[in-house]
């Protein structure tokens, strides 16, 4: 695996600086290859894992599956692509099953979801059905607990 | 009323681990990067400790046999067989022990008369020479030199050997200095053994960290098996130190015999930590080889950056601890350390803690985290030029 994208994987948050120094490479060697993964669309860009469950005003988040008609030519491509498109959808993947894809959205209410399935998503042509599950709690995001990391405070500082 | 004076002799004379001098100052400051602890900053894989978790709930919170649970040793030899090209009964020539510490431990009590001379190289963990003291055995300490790698050589074997030498201590790859043998280096120190009629103690708990070359372990060199206690555990490897887990493995006799120390000491190894074990043994290769991938990069950048500051720094083959020369700064290593300490808020380990020829050096531990790696090495760059002004 490319050094930069292993170290970004493993690495924490390292600035370009601290990368360049950990991988012996100037911070413009660093920069240069992080501009190539972008061009080769291998990194497509970075997004904050945070918790959001002490904000007041939090996200709504729901989970829905949804049946699509294959199409001759794209198999389901063209409407997942489609269906990827609205700022509402997160992420969305085509799955084995009983649905074709699923779609993780979120919107400002359970009103606002609920309104992007019903006059949205399902109104869609191919979208032959949608099941919507929306999220009340998060446990681990991208990796990371939510609650109970134990962190260095336990740790000894110094040790044979 | 002067209660000392009840004090063993050999206790009272042991000294204090130069290791503990310093944590007391350490303990007392905050914002220290530490790179002074010796063990893995990963906590143990989640399975492993799920594996512990899992054995409370079914109950298993009862004594184990002495050697420890069977299913634990067969798992042992299966490792060892796969991984080091040894071959033990699970019946007879394993026991669990409450971490290499007390497999070294035992073996000294079991082994040692009073008056028997033990060598051992140096620089090298803290507790082995008081180990020896504690059974009466007279430490031989052989000194291995960074123009070596700190591998340790057969000339400097027998430079230092002398008559009444009944065991040879080993501990590759070696906390502090990283130093490991090849396999001529350790053949040398094998056709020794032989010759002097040395039992060998062999440490190996750092052996999954070998980063080149591969490790070899003693014990499977011919004619060693016979003569060599292989010592292993858990908390290096699995990250799994506080769950104080190890083994030790040899022929039947010597292991019935450290049993017997074992059974009327510990009586056996915490059974969660036995449970967890056997999960690490069986499905923990992958996490393993994760940390170490991580430690061997982190490793190559540590030692890299203490070579340009100028403190000149060995490669260590395994471990993970870097062992960099600070003579150059005119300092001692503990007037260097404590210097660093209270400038830069870093902390590394005065090499003399782990011997007298560990003097002019100190022990950076590289299991913590890039971020801490990187802002350790600046401040360490900062101190090391702020010294050279100052001359």
């Amino acid at each position: 695996m490319n050094p930069v994208l292993k170290l970004l994987l493993e690495g924490g948050n390292l600035n370009t600086a601290q990368m360049a120094q950990v991988l012996n490479l100037s911070e413009a060697d660093v920069n240069r290859q992080l501009d190539d993964l972008k061009k080769q669309r291998v990194l497509l860009g970075w997004s904050p894992v945070l918790n959001l469950s002490h904000e007041e005003a939090g996200t709504v988040r729901a989970v829905i599956e949804v049946r699509i008609t294959p199409e001759r030519g794209g198999g389901f491509n063209r409407l997942a692509e489609r269906i990827s498109r609205f700022d509402e959808v997160e992420s969305c993947y085509l799955m084995s099953g009983g649905y074709d894809l699923l779609v993780f959205v979120e919107g400002a209410s359970l009103q606002r979801v609920a309104a992007f399935v019903s006059e949205k998503l399902s109104t869609v042509e191919g979208v032959l059905s949608t099941a919507t599950h929306f999220m009340l709690r998060s446990y681990k995001e991208q990796r990371f607990l939510l609650e109970g990391k134990t962190g260095d405070a336990e740790r000894l500082k110094v040790t044979p | 009323m002067d209660s000392s004076r009840y004090i063993a002799k050999h206790v009272i004379n042991l000294p204090k681990s130069g290791i503990r001098d310093f944590f007391e100052i350490v303990s007392k400051m905050k914002d220290v990067i530490s790179l002074g602890i010796g063990e893995p900053d990963f906590d143990t894989p989640w399975h492993i400790r799920e594996a512990g978790i899992y054995a409370l709930e079914k109950g298993k919170t009862h004594y184990t046999s002495n050697l420890g649970l069977i299913e634990l040793r067969r798992a042992i030899c299966q490792y060892v067989g796969k991984n080091y090209d040894l071959s033990y009964r699970p019946e007879d020539e394993v026991i669990i022990t409450v971490g290499v510490s007390e497999g070294l431990d035992l073996a000294c009590r079991a082994l040692i008369n009073p008056g028997d001379k033990v060598m051992f190289h140096q620089p090298c963990y803290v507790s082995y020479s008081p180990s020896i003291t504690l059974t009466h055995g007279i430490p031989v300490p052989v000194p291995t030199f960074a123009k070596d790698n700190f591998a340790l050589t057969v000339e400097a074997l027998r430079a230092a050997w002398q008559p009444g030498c009944k065991i040879l201590m080993l501990n590759l790859p070696c906390n502090p200095t990283g130093g490991t043998c090849d396999r001529a280096q350790l053949e040398a120190i094998a056709k020794f053994a032989i010759e002097k009629d040395l039992i060998v103690l062999s440490d190996e708990i750092y052996s999954e960290l070998t980063f080149e070359g591969g490790h070899i372990s003693i014990a499977s060199l011919p004619g060693m098996k016979e003569r060599t206690v292989f010592l292993h555990g858990f908390s290096k490897a699995f990250a799994m130190t506080g769950w104080r887990i190890g083994y030790a493995c040899g022929p039947a006799a010597l292991i019935e015999a450290m049993m017997k120390v074992h059974q009327y000491s510990m009586l056996c190894a915490s059974i969660i930590s036995q449970e967890a074990a056997i999960e690490a043994l069986l499905r923990g290769e992958d996490a393993m080889k994760k940390m170490r991938d991580q430690y061997h990069r982190r490793r190559d950048f540590i030692v890299r950056r203490f070579n340009e500051i100028g403190l000149k720094c060995h490669l260590p083959r395994g471990s993970f601890y870097a062992f960099p020369d600070i003579s150059k700064t005119g300092l001692s290593e503990k007037d260097f350390a404590v210097g660093l300490l209270q400038t830069e808020k870093v902390a590394m380990v005065p090499g003399i803690a782990f011997g007298e020829n560990g003097q002019g050096f100190c022990r950076a531990c590289f299991a913590t985290s890039y971020e801490q790696l990187v802002e350790a090495a600046t401040r360490i760059e900062r101190h090391v030029q702020f010294l050279a002004a100052g001359k």
